[in-house]
């Protein structure tokens, strides 16, 4: 399968999008996403609870990509982006969704994948147990991240995390993360 | 001790630590990269005032975003606030959260199982 992010995207074109990024995540970006989606979603009356949600999300979601994206490939077009990230927010009929992508490492994806399993077969409650575990007993890492990203997701869209990796070359591969947030959990 | 008076910015809050007053507030929106370059100092403070607190202290936290990193920096400042409990002065924290909003009353909660210092949840309603 040959490796192409637009295509990849526009197999679920279903949606409005509302913003699509792809290149460099650093400290503007991220204030610059936030702020457009944020204004979009009060241009439309979008009520408070569900702008909070998907504000959180996107927050939680672009600082995930800014703290734990590995360097991109060698042999990538685009070699500016220190920090290469994909990011696509899309209106749905019952709330948004919220796509992010970024290269991984293959020895990285065991690992990472083992963290969205154990957090899509747990219920609400032990989502909750688990936030607070983390909370409560995980140091900040050198790369800034707490470790609680993912898990604040799911507890907060109440959503099962949907993801896929696609195969880039023999080291690489490309992360999906594919986020519903929905007005009722 | 000199307070700590903080404006907020779209990414961190507005923060009054006075030790005069013994109330302290922590405001606004919380999401910043790098989170505990921002709370580090208040921390700091924290374990400065822990030495002669006031005989009670308020703290009022009224966030309306806060990001996991935060998390994690806002309860080491509950931390801070516990040592100071457990040192036989009162404290108390007031977590505020808007009416509709049961994300931030959960996260509220969270803390209040963690850290033994009386919370009292209170609801903003507009």
């Amino acid at each position: 399968m040959s490796f192409d992010i637009e295509n990849y995207l526009s197999d679920q074109s279903n949606g409005n999008v509302i913003l699509f990024y792809k290149g460099n995540i650093d400290s503007n970006v991220i204030n610059h996403v936030l702020d457009t989606v944020e204004d979009k979603m009060v241009a439309v009356n979008e009520q408070s609870k569900l702008r909070k949600k998907v504000y959180n999300v996107l927050v939680e979601s672009l600082q995930n990509l800014y703290h734990h994206v590995d360097r991109v490939p060698a042999d990538f077009e685009d070699q500016t982006a220190e920090k290469f990230g994909l990011l696509v927010v899309k209106k749905v009929d019952n709330g948004y969704k919220i796509v992010t992508g970024n290269f991984v490492q293959d020895d990285n994806i065991e690992k990472l994948e083992e963290k969205i399993k154990r957090i899509n077969r747990s219920s609400h409650e032990e989502i909750k147990e688990l936030y607070k575990f983390i909370l409560n007993h995980q140091r900040i890492s050198a790369k800034g991240g707490g470790g609680l990203g993912l898990v604040d997701i799911a507890r907060k869209t109440g959503n099962k995390l949907e993801y896929s990796f696609k195969k880039y070359n023999d080291k690489y591969s490309f992360f999906y993360l594919d986020i519903l947030v929905t007005e009722e959990n | 001790m000199e307070p700590i008076i903080i404006e907020g910015t779209p990414k961190t809050p507005t923060v009054k630590f006075d030790s005069a007053e013994g109330v302290f507030e922590i405001k606004g929106r919380s999401i910043p990269e790098n989170s505990v370059e921002f709370y580090k100092p208040l921390v700091d403070w924290l374990e400065s005032y822990k030495e002669s607190p006031l005989t009670k202290t308020v703290v009022n936290i009224r966030l309306e975003y806060f990001n996991t990193s935060s998390s994690k920096c806002i309860l080491d400042v509950f931390k801070k606030l516990e040592a100071i409990h457990r040192a036989k002065n009162e404290v108390e924290v007031n977590w505020y959260y808007e009416e509709d909003d049961e994300d931030m009353l959960e996260a509220g909660e969270d803390y209040e199982s963690i850290i033994r210092v009386p919370f009292k949840m209170i609801e903003i309603v507009e």
